[in-house]
């Protein structure tokens, strides 16, 4: 049976933006039906933080016509791992990022990350979840064969910057201008930041790998210092004008 | 308009030089490795496929992927393994943005997937949308020229 050895794909577009599954695993049906219920969970994640959505429930607290005790658990846990990468970040991530409740910089990567869970749950050890071009990886592609990850350049379109192979759980978000311009606010003074044309962080998990990100981004100059700081996370910056820096073990992935 | 019109282009480039990546280790076809020491060496005949159904010749179909823009779906001929064709079945029309895609972007990505025949990436970090639907129908063809 062909099917059954070539694993499985799946492409949804949710949030405002395309999810990719690509599981290696003979696709069981547990598998199945793991990879259905994630693809449900990532709309039922989009109904309840969207801030595009009036009716979400992070709309509808941020206006305060509801609290906290009203919403999903799910309200509870992202607010609480955004109150604690606000905290490792020093404020360089902030959930009122332009002024109202906006949890989304940490929203797609811990859905991105709770659907490859679901998936390993179900048996799928071998699996790439791709969100929006922010990646958690388990496992490998093939027996033998890491996964290869290309990072886009923000400067050259026609090139890669690098690429990352990895035969373990791996988590790879790249903040950048290149696809939506700069978008990424000084959660300070509210203005975009310019430092970088892109950063690539490696870390164990995308959720917070994702929002730290997203946060040494915003930190500009000081990102470096601070990203060797953190235990198990690695770096590759892309400035505007083209130079670029990693930290010490980010070659360990490749390049 | 304009502003969306270069976007699309640019995205189209990146996909462009990741199908032109080299890989590390040449390897047969266009560089996609075996997904398991335990796949069935019998090809599977898509209906589409022409009279050689030998691995690596013939037609095949890819899925078809949805993306923001619309669906893009692609079916690639091969001829010993090497990709002597790619037809785009469908692709994004509604709108300015879509027809830019259809009439520029595709058939440039086209040119170079036969040109590069090799690239192998799993996946990207910081690139979506109509680029990936067109690689991911690519790679599916692919993979059902090499099952």
């Amino acid at each position: 049976m062909p099917d059954t050895a070539r694993g499985l794909r799946h492409v949804e577009h949710v949030m405002g933006t395309v999810f990719s599954f690509d599981i290696r695993d003979e696709p069981t049906p547990a598998i199945r039906f793991a990879l259905t219920e994630a693809v449900r969970q990532l709309h039922e994640v989009d109904a309840v933080f969207s801030t595009y959505r009036s009716d979400s429930h992070i709309s509808r607290l941020d206006r305060g016509e509801i609290h906290l005790d009203d919403c999903p658990p799910e309200v509870h846990e992202v607010l609480s791992l955004c109150a604690q990468a606000a905290h490792v970040t020093d404020g360089w991530f902030s959930v009122i990022p332009a002024g109202a409740l906006d949890p989304s910089g940490l929203v797609k990567g811990w859905a991105t990350e709770a659907a490859s869970r679901l998936l390993h749950e179900a048996g799928a050890h071998h699996t790439c979840v791709n969100g929006g071009g922010d990646l958690q990886i388990r496992g490998r592609a093939s027996p033998g064969t890491p996964w290869r990850i290309g990072i886009a350049h923000p400067l050259h379109r026609g090139r890669l910057a690098t690429v990352i192979t990895a035969d373990h759980d791996l988590a790879v978000a790249t903040s950048g201008t290149a696809e939506r311009g700069a978008h990424i606010l000084d959660p300070h003074t509210g203005t975009p930041v310019t430092a970088f044309a892109s950063l690539t962080l490696i870390g164990p998990a995308l959720a917070l790998t994702d929002t730290y990100a997203t946060a040494a981004f915003a930190r500009g100059d000081g990102a470096r210092d601070w990203v060797e700081t953190l235990d198990g996370y690695e770096a590759l910056a892309v400035l505007p004008d083209g130079q670029e820096w990693r930290t010490p073990g980010f070659r360990r992935y490749g390049s | 308009m304009r502003r969306a019109v270069l976007a699309t282009t640019g995205i189209s480039t990146l996909v462009v030089s990741l199908l032109a990546l080299k890989p590390h280790q040449p390897q047969g076809l266009v560089g996609m490795p075996p997904r398991s020491p335990t796949a069935p060496s019998s090809p599977r005949t898509p209906g589409t496929s022409g009279p050689g159904t030998s691995t690596g010749t013939g037609t095949f179909t890819g899925d078809p992927i949805d993306t923001r823009y619309g669906t893009v779906q692609v079916a690639a001929t091969l001829s010993q393994g090497k990709i002597t064709s790619i037809t785009v079945l469908q692709a994004p029309d509604r709108g300015g943005r879509d027809q830019q895609i259809s009439s520029y972007a595709l058939p440039r990505l086209t040119e170079e997937a036969i040109g590069a025949q090799s690239a192998h990436i799993d996946a990207v970090s910081g690139a979506s949308y109509t680029s990936q639907g067109y690689i991911e129908s690519l790679q599916s063809a692919l993979d059902q020229a090499h099952a």
